[in-house]
C-alpha cells in the first residue's frame, strides 16, 4: 500500500502533497514522540494527535514517511513547511487513532 | 513603544537574555543620600561634593517626595545676584516634585529604556511598598553589565575548556558541535538531523545512524526542556561513534530515578507536546553500547553515549 492509497483508506485529505509516494511497511500509532522513537520502524506511517513540527523532526530520524494526523486537528503552517523540507507527507483525517489504525491494518494484514 | 535600543531579533540572546532576566534592584546602588524637605540647597549642595554625586532623592518619612539634581543647584547659585540668600531655602522649594521612578522588581531592560526615553541622570528606585529602595545611573548599568558578562564569558571559557578535555586521546574522523536552547522547541530535534545526515552521508549503516539520531533526540529534548541550554557534540571513530550532551544546569536530583523509565519532572505543557513522558534516558541507555552519566545540582549534566560501528 502506497501512501495516497492510505490516505483514501483513512479518509484524510492530504496536506504536505509533496512527497514520493513509498509503499508502507505498516504504521505505529502513538502520541509520546519517545515511545515513537524507541518503538517505530522505518517505513511505517506515524499514527499520532502530536500536529507540531517536533513530530515532522521525529518522523524524519526514524524514517516515517509519512504523518497521519488524528481527530481532525490542526496542522500549523511551520510543521507543513518542515514535512516539505524532509519530502515527508501529512495527511488529515477526522478519525480517531484508533479506527485509523483498525483500517490500515485490515487493508495491509486482513 | 519604546524599546532596548539594540536591535532584540539579531543581538546575541545571552546578552538581551542578561537585559530581561537581571531586576533594576540588581544593579541600582542601594546605599543612598538622602535629604530632608526642610534641608537647606546649601547643605545639599555639599552633600553632592562630598559623595561625588550629581542628584539627591528628597525624602520624608522614608516616602520619596521629589529629587534636587546639579541643575537646581546651578539655577539656585546664579539666583543669589538678585536674592542673597537663595542658597538657604529648603530643599522642597527647588526640588522636582513629579519624579520619574522605577520598580526594584522591574527588568533591567525598561531602566535601559527609561535613560534611552527621559535624558534624566538617575532615577530613583522604589520597593514594592513605595518606599526609597535605592538610585540607579546608566553607568550603575554599565558596571553591572560588565560584571554579568565577564561571569558569562568565564563560563563560556570554562565550557571550551571541557570541550578540549573531552577530545583528548584519539582523534575522530568526524566532530560537530551545536548548542541548544532552553525550551526553543521550534529548533528542537534539528542537531539530531544533522547528525543523522552526517553519517549517512558517510555511508553509515540505516540501522546505526537510527540507534544514533535516539540516542541524540533524547538527549537533545532533554536539554531543550531540562537545562539551562548546553551543547551537542557527535564525534565519529573508526570502530565507533560517540554522542555527548553537556549542560549547564541546573544538574539532576536523583539521577538513579531519572534513569527509571516513566519518571519525568516535565510540566503539564511540555507533557501536552508529547515529551516528558520519562523515556529520554532510558532509550538513550538502551540503544547504546557504552552509556554513562554524571550530574551535578547546580553545575550541569553530561551524558555520554557509545555506539558501536561493527555492531549490526
Amino acid at each position: 500500500m502506497r501512501i495516497r492509497e492510505m490516505a483514501g483508506i483513512v479518509d484524510a485529505e492530504i496536506i504536505q502533497g509533496a512527497f514520493e509516494d513509498a509503499e508502507l511497511a505498516g504504521g505505529y500509532t502513538s502520541d509520546l514522540l519517545s515511545d515513537v522513537m524507541a518503538h517505530a520502524k522505518a517505513g511505517e506511517a506515524l499514527i499520532t494527535i502530536q500536529a507540531h513540527k517536533n513530530t515532522v523532526a521525529v518522523a524524519s530520524l526514524i524514517g516515517a514517511p509519512a504523518i497521519v494526523v488524528c481527530n481532525g486537528r490542526p496542522v500549523p503552517e511551520d510543521m507543513v513547511e518542515a514535512a516539505r523540507d524532509e519530502g515527508i507527507a501529512i495527511v488529515r483525517t477526522d478519525l480517531s487513532q484508533y479506527e485509523v489504525s483498525g483500517r490500515l491494518w485490515k487493508a495491509l494484514r486482513g | 513603544m519604546a524599546t532596548v535600543p539594540i536591535p532584540a531579533t539579531s543581538s546575541p540572546g545571552v546578552v538581551l537574555e542578561m537585559l530581561y532576566s537581571m531586576r533594576v534592584k540588581d544593579a541600582m546602588t542601594g546605599d543612598v543620600v538622602t535629604a530632608s524637605p526642610s534641608t537647606s540647597l546649601h547643605e545639599v549642595q555639599a552633600l553632592m561634593r562630598e559623595h561625588a554625586i550629581t542628584g539627591v532623592p528628597i525624602v520624608d518619612e522614608g516616602r520619596l517626595v521629589g529629587i534636587v539634581a546639579i541643575g537646581d543647584i546651578i539655577e539656585a547659585l546664579d539666583a543669589r545676584a538678585t536674592d542673597a540668600r537663595a542658597m538657604e531655602r529648603p530643599a522642597r522649594e527647588a526640588m522636582t516634585s513629579s519624579v520619574v521612578t522605577l520598580d526594584d522588581e522591574m527588568p533591567l531592560s525598561l531602566a535601559v529604556t527609561y535613560f534611552d526615553r527621559y535624558k534624566f541622570g538617575r532615577f530613583p528606585v522604589l520597593d514594592s511598598s513605595g518606599r526609597l529602595a535605592g538610585i540607579i545611573t546608566a553607568s550603575d548599568i554599565l558596571r553591572r553589565l560588565l560584571i554579568a558578562l565577564n561571569e558569562e564569558i568565564v563560563r563560556m571559557e570554562q565550557r571550551m575548556a571541557g570541550r578540549q578535555r573531552a577530545t583528548e586521546g584519539p582523534v575522530p574522523a568526524v566532530e560537530l558541535s551545536f548548542g541548544t536552547a532552553p525550551l526553543d522547541f521550534s529548533r528542537a530535534g534539528n542537531v539530531s538531523q544533522r547528525f543523522k545526515k552526517a553519517l549517512v552521508e558517510r555511508g553509515c549503516p540505516p540501522a546505526i545512524a537510527r540507534r544514533v539520531a535516539v540516542a541524540s533526540y533524547e538527549l537533545e529534548l532533554n536539554q531543550v526542556i531540562h537545562s539551562k541550554g548546553g551543547v551537542m557534540i557527535l564525534r565519529v571513530f573508526n570502530d565507533t561513534i560517540e554522542v555527548i550532551a553537556q549542560d549547564e544546569g541546573p544538574g539532576i536530583a536523583d539521577v538513579d530515578q531519572a534513569m527509571q523509565e516513566g519518571f519525568s519532572t516535565a510540566n503539564e505543557w511540555v507533557r501536552s507536546l508529547g515529551f516528558g513522558a520519562g523515556m529520554g534516558l532510558p532509550n538513550v541507555k538502551r540503544v547504546s553500547d557504552e552509556f554513562s552519566i554524571q550530574s551535578e545540582l547546580g553545575k550541569g549534566t553530561t551524558v555520554r553515549a557509545v555506539i558501536r560501528w561493527s555492531k549490526e
